[in-house]
């Protein structure tokens, strides 16, 4: 594939507790991300779309699998030199702005830091662009001298998506960026990071536990499960068709500010939550919740097939659909 | 008369940079079977309302300027006795955001549902424990009897805030107080604890204040909201009046900044533009007009009073004077 600026193969990345404890956070994921694309991530809380960010841009050393950018295949794991090779390409900005900026640097250090490591621009020149960098995402540029906790959440956000974009990267991993903000504050965000992306030609990935949010951003969805991807297409296809019971299930559950819609909805509710993710069993990891589940489903793992009746590009994981549909590679 | 009634509730605290006024006239009143929910965004006092009437608030810093709260026409800022029994737990019962800080980790959560029916009801231990397992498995907790003898941090999320849900239940109050109850949690288990709170309060008809931020849980649950900001209350109703007949800029604000779910990408998201105001120095005017889209010169100068709309809809702002002209696009006006 030539037209994927990110491509995963397989991705695995596990945990090893102890010798008989085996963490599978991120288990066969393979997907590849367009030039200029937004992909949403979506998954409750120990799904693995974090580790999977990380992984992706080599906060985490590959369990197996590959990572391919702009063809290019990446280190398994990343030493000093692959991090200075990189930064420039890739970046990351981090769900929580209380904790992933530097109390004891100011404002203009956070930003001009990566400069300062990767380029040889002189201070004055790298103060330029901090000024410069401030403006754009809607600060002062006399902020540039204070600290972090002088600044509110949004505003520490700003400062966030500044670090990661002054170094022009192609693409950049957003790990739930807006969880932590405001509802009107949340709009400032988003707002912010799609005006930016269309200037600078952006790739983005977009993780979120917030499904209204992730379908208004993103060109693609994809959902995962315990450590599995179970399904991915556009953004308006897996948002109001989705075909997967777990990603009903998820959408279902998402309730809307609308109380009409509310009193009518039928109940989506089902009992149980996400199994530890340490030593899964084999088969569909959902299906120990699945209100569909058959013998197959507690036996064989399904592969994402494409539904090519319901949607271009809509893949599925699920033995719902077996019959039906080509497993996804050889479609 | 109201099961519980607030009316015009001031709080401050007193600080080193000064004093915060961080509730400034806030009135709302629920009944028994109802569901109010409190809405507003982070520092804008919906807690503290909460936590004052409770006496949760320690007190310096905190004080009760002004005000009162009655519960059955008792007013419990003063007394927070009724007939002997203390009104917290008893016939007020509440939980909290964050269910892993809010339980006392070295105590088995059976004893910690067990703990008010001892206290207030004075059950014995025994008894005491065996109503706590059997309140475990109204909160469709399995294997209730073995799981109450289990520490917290044993419990997932979902599970303290259930077990979290019995305790406040366990005297059967009148009124529980549930502040951001889904917040910490994942979507499909905010289902189901919504569903549960839900179907607690068909069975024993107690009434709920539900504080939050999140406009779909208000949809899902609330039969009517008072929307707060800057420690006021800018605009109540029913959720339908609130929802459908938003009356102030603020409410209009929050609804336009979400997304919708909607087929395709329609409307660009609306933020709102600016911050809070600061509450050491609350603005002369109305607390919004620095960030509303719709601020006349008497906003800046003059906090409106809470104009009706109609039946129990109300409003704080300007635009619904007799006298202003201005209409203003989206905006429910009064006929």
């Amino acid at each position: 594939m030539t037209d994927s600026l990110l491509e995963t193969q397989n991705l695995t990345k596990h945990f090893r507790l102890g010798p008989d404890a085996l963490v599978q956070a991120v288990d066969d994921i393979s997907l590849s991300i367009a030039p200029k694309e937004i992909l949403g991530l979506v998954g409750e809380s120990g799904s693995g779309k974090s580790t999977f960010g990380k992984t992706v841009i080599g906060l985490h050393p590959k369990t197996s699998g590959s990572v391919l950018f702009n063809g290019e295949q990446l280190p398994e794991a990343y030493q000093a030199a692959d991090f200075q090779r990189y930064a420039n390409q890739m970046q990351m900005i981090f769900q929580d702005p209380y904790s992933s900026l530097n109390p004891r640097m100011t404002v203009g250090e956070i930003i001009g830091e990566g400069l300062f490591l990767h380029s040889d621009l002189r201070r004055s020149e790298i103060n330029e662009q901090v000024a410069d960098w401030l403006r754009k995402v809607g600060l002062n540029t006399d902020h540039m001298s204070r600290y972090p906790h002088e600044f509110s959440g949004g505003q520490r956000q700003r400062i966030g998506i500044a670090r990661a974009l002054i170094l022009s990267p192609e693409f950049v991993v957003c790990d739930e960026p807006i969880s932590a903000l405001d509802v009107s504050v949340q709009a400032q965000v988003v707002n912010l990071l799609g005006e930016l992306k269309e200037s600078m030609g952006l790739t983005l990935l977009f993780i979120a536990h917030d499904l209204s949010m992730v379908r208004y951003v993103s060109d693609r969805i994809a959902v995962m499960y315990l450590g599995s991807m179970i399904e991915i297409g556009r953004s308006d296809d897996v948002f109001f068709n989705p075909q997967h019971p777990y990603t009903q299930l998820l959408i279902g559950s998402n309730p809307e500010p609308d109380p009409e819609h509310e009193r009518t909805r039928s109940a989506v509710s089902i009992p149980g939550e996400i199994p530890s993710p340490v030593n899964i069993p084999p088969g569909c990891r959902f299906a120990s919740r699945c209100p569909h589940a058959m013998d197959v489903c507690r036996e064989q793992t399904p592969t994402l097939r494409l539904l090519s009746d319901i949607g271009e590009e809509h893949h599925v994981a699920c033995h719902l659909f077996d019959e039906a549909t080509t497993p996804a590679g050889s479609a | 008369m109201a099961l519980l009634e607030v009316n015009d509730l001031h709080v401050e605290f007193t600080t080193y940079g000064g004093i915060v006024h961080a509730v400034r006239g806030v009135d709302f009143a629920v009944d028994e079977g109802e569901t109010l929910a409190i809405v507003g965004e982070s520092g804008c006092g919906k807690s503290v309302t909460m936590q004052s009437i409770m006496g949760l608030i320690p007190m310096p810093p905190g004080r009760i300027t002004k005000g009162t709260a009655l519960l059955q026409g008792h007013d419990i800022i003063q007394n927070k006795i009724i007939d002997g029994r203390d009104i917290r737990g008893n016939f007020v019962g509440m939980i909290f955001q964050d269910p892993m800080s809010s339980l006392n980790p070295t105590m088995t959560i059976g004893a910690q549902i067990a703990e008010p029916l001892e206290v207030h009801r004075g059950y014995s231990h025994r008894d005491a424990m065996k109503r706590a397992v059997e309140l475990l498995d109204l909160v469709q907790i399995p294997e209730a009897a073995k799981r109450s003898r289990q520490y917290p941090f044993e419990f997932s999320g979902g599970m303290l805030q259930r077990s979290m849900i019995a305790m406040a239940i366990a005297c059967e109050p009148l009124v529980l107080i549930a502040d951001e109850p889904s917040t910490a949690l994942d979507v499909t288990i905010q289902a189901q604890i919504l569903d549960l709170v839900e179907s607690i309060q068909r069975e024993t008809g107690m009434a709920i204040v539900l504080i939050t931020h999140d406009l779909g849980v208000v949809a899902r649950l609330a039969d009517t909201v008072t929307v707060m900001y800057a420690g006021e209350v800018m605009e109540a109703g029913s959720v339908d009046d609130v929802f459908y007949r938003s009356a102030h800029p603020y409410t209009l604000g929050l609804k336009e900044a979400m997304p919708t779910n909607q087929t395709g990408r329609t409307r660009q998201l609306k933020p709102i533009d600016g911050t809070p105001p600061d509450l050491f120095a609350p603005p002369e005017g109305c607390a919004y007009a620095a960030r509303c889209p719709h601020a006349m010169e008497v906003c800046l100068d003059h906090n409106p009073d809470p104009f009706a709309i109609h039946d129990e809809h109300r409003t704080k702002c300007w635009l619904h004077h007799e006298d202003c002209d201005v209409e203003a696009e989206g905006l429910f006006q009064a006929a």
